[in-house]
């Protein structure tokens, strides 16, 4: 279990690590479980949208689009059927949040997925699953087993009039799923590999209908909006365009990894690397974090004390993203890790654009032959010239979340990279 | 011919049929549970497979092999798969697969000669502040060191 720390108003971390909480009865008493519900459906669906609006939700998968903005894409009359899509691949590397909101408190997303089903007019909800989280798609299912037992699923829900089933789909082991198109493609039987858009999910999303995806920690916040309103759960973010609480998964050096749910806006990376997360490991020197999964680009030192939210670090050229910030110490070697994150991303590419197929494999192998003390002078306008040449020249995000830490780590840190090229071998080996 | 796989993926397939409005889309839900089955996907299955949904055996192969669960290879007993992405290789997974290599005497992405073990580099798990992580078959396990990594590998010798 990662360490729980919460500070100020929380929606979940409290109930996170009790195995209690995973239950209905639980939901029920100790949650005020499927109030919101009944409260949904007694609402205009225009109303729900203004409450999601209000409450200046905004996605919590890594693009930051405000959930009811997006709600109100879908349109109101369609000839095929709606769908309400949970994305739950939670692959970004750094990110384990969504892990969590399922296996401790799968109502709050089975919930949230109901009023959003609702609200959108679809009938039919899946909620895709990384396929390595076996033990939570079983947790899942047997939240939803409860659910519809006690008549929250289904046919006339609560006496409602509206039906809603819901299907735990699992993944097979693909970066490139938690991207929304290559996801419904998974879900239809496919290859994960994104689709050209537009058209959107919005208009042509799963089986051609229209869709809604959303990600597990947006859904969760359903509830909580509904039953104490749009403006309440704006307040609990401590910027204007920023609501609610968010969860930030901390790994790498720092004392105390683990999850804190924070309010959106409210910290400084400073003071959640050494206020909460306790500091370095091992007092050591801090030497470079990345705040956003590992496609965001990387921070230096110098930069940390960022505001951690959308806004402040993009004007950094970085990004929150999944809110998955991993610290480096002065311990691991910087060209190692970029190699690293740039093998996955070379692992991951579905193949279909040409820059970043043979840009993430070209760049990979360059990136192995500094670290092994045979990199030249010319690699690194090299290296730049593959990522600017990948930016921005691909179907979905995967090519520039591969270019943007390759850019970033030679600018910030060019002195690690000349010191393997003139030393010919890697500074932290043995 | 005598079917491949067992009445119960069968059961559990026209239960979820219901679920979905095409057929192809059960495509990812049956390799998990043939799978389930052999441990592996062998050819017949996949053929199998591919007569239950109605599409061509091909479809199914390129389907299955985009995605890194499915084994189109036979895999050890227990199968390593340990995570060296960032958050797992800054917490030391990089020495753990070493240790591992040695101790069991094959590669990344080899298999014991007595089928006991298959070894994989996983990319991230979903388990990074709980770094070093891996997967054995289908259990997460968290935290590891060499010690740990050690108490595993007994218990799994014995």
């Amino acid at each position: 279990m990662s360490n729980a720390v919460a500070s100020g108003e929380t929606l979940y971390i409290q109930h996170f690590g009790n195995e209690e909480a995973r239950s209905l009865e639980y939901y029920l008493k100790q949650m005020k479980g499927y109030t919101a519900l009944k409260k949904a459906f007694g609402m205009k669906v225009e109303a729900i949208v203004e409450e999601m609006k209000a409450s200046n939700l905004r996605g919590r998968g890594g693009a930051g689009f405000p959930t009811g903005t997006k709600w109100g894409f879908i349109p109101k009359e369609s000839p095929k059927p709606k769908y309400l899509v949970c994305n739950a691949d939670e692959s970004e590397p750094g990110t384990f949040k969504d892990r969590d909101i399922m296996r401790y408190t799968p109502h709050l997303l089975i919930e949230g997925m109901v009023i959003g089903g609702y609200t959108i007019g679809a009938h039919i909800g899946y909620i895709y699953i990384r396929g390595e989280y076996t033990r939570e798609a079983k947790l899942l299912q047997a939240a939803i087993d409860e659910a519809y037992a006690k008549g929250y699923l289904g046919k006339n829900i609560q006496g409602s009039g509206f039906t809603f089933d819901l299907t735990v789909h699992r993944g097979a082991g693909a970066y490139i799923c938690g991207e929304e198109t290559g996801l419904l493609n998974s879900l239809e039987g496919k290859r994960g590999e994104p689709r050209v858009k537009p058209p959107f999910p919005a208009q042509a999303g799963a089986f051609g209908g229209p869709t809604i995806v959303n990600n597990v920690e947006t859904l969760a916040a359903v509830p909580h909006i509904i039953n104490r309103g749009g403006k309440w759960f704006s307040s609990l973010g401590a910027v204007e365009k920023s609501g609610g609480t968010r969860l930030f998964c901390v790994s790498g050096h720092v004392k105390k990894p683990g999850l804190y749910e924070l309010p959106s806006g409210g910290v400084t990376l400073r003071q959640l690397i050494y206020d909460y997360c306790g500091g370095i490991l091992g007092d050591k020197k801090l030497k470079a974090v990345i705040p956003g999964g590992s496609s965001a680009p990387v921070l230096t030192p110098d930069e940390i004390d960022v505001v951690l939210d959308i806004e402040p670090l993009m004007k950094i050229g970085s990004m929150l993203g999944s809110a998955g910030i991993m610290v480096v110490s002065e311990d691991y070697c910087l060209v190692r890790l970029i190699w690293r994150i740039t093998k996955f991303y070379d692992h991951e590419s579905c193949g279909q654009c040409t820059p970043c197929r043979e840009g993430c494999r070209w760049m990979k192998d360059i990136l192995w032959r500094i670290e092994n003390g045979n990199g030249r002078e010319t690699d690194l306008p090299l290296l730049l010239d593959i990522a600017n040449n990948i930016n921005g020249k691909t179907l979905c995000a995967l090519g520039d979340a591969a270019a943007g830490p390759v850019s970033s780590f030679v600018r910030k840190f060019k002195a690690d990279f000349e010191a393997h090229i003139r030393g010919k071998r890697c500074p932290h080996a043995p | 011919m005598a079917k491949a796989l067992s009445k119960k993926f069968y059961d559990e397939m026209t239960k979820l049929e219901p679920r979905y409005p095409t057929k192809v889309a059960l495509l990812l839900p049956a390799l998990h549970a043939a799978q389930d089955e052999y441990h592996w996907l062998p050819p017949e299955v996949l053929d199998e497979v591919a007569q239950y949904i109605g599409i061509h055996p091909a479809q199914v192969r390129e389907v299955a092999s985009f995605y890194t669960m499915y084994d189109l290879k036979p895999v050890g007993k227990n199968h390593l798969k340990i995570c060296t992405n960032v958050a797992c290789a800054l917490r030391g997974a990089e020495g753990i697969v070493k240790h591992c290599e040695k101790k069991l005497g094959i590669k990344l992405g080899e298999t014991t000669r007595d089928r006991k073990f298959t070894l994989h580099e996983e990319e991230c798990l979903g388990a990074c502040g709980t770094a070093p992580a891996m997967m054995l078959n289908d259990e997460y396990h968290e935290n590891l060191d060499v010690r740990r990594m050690d108490e595993i590998l007994d218990r799994l010798t014995k």
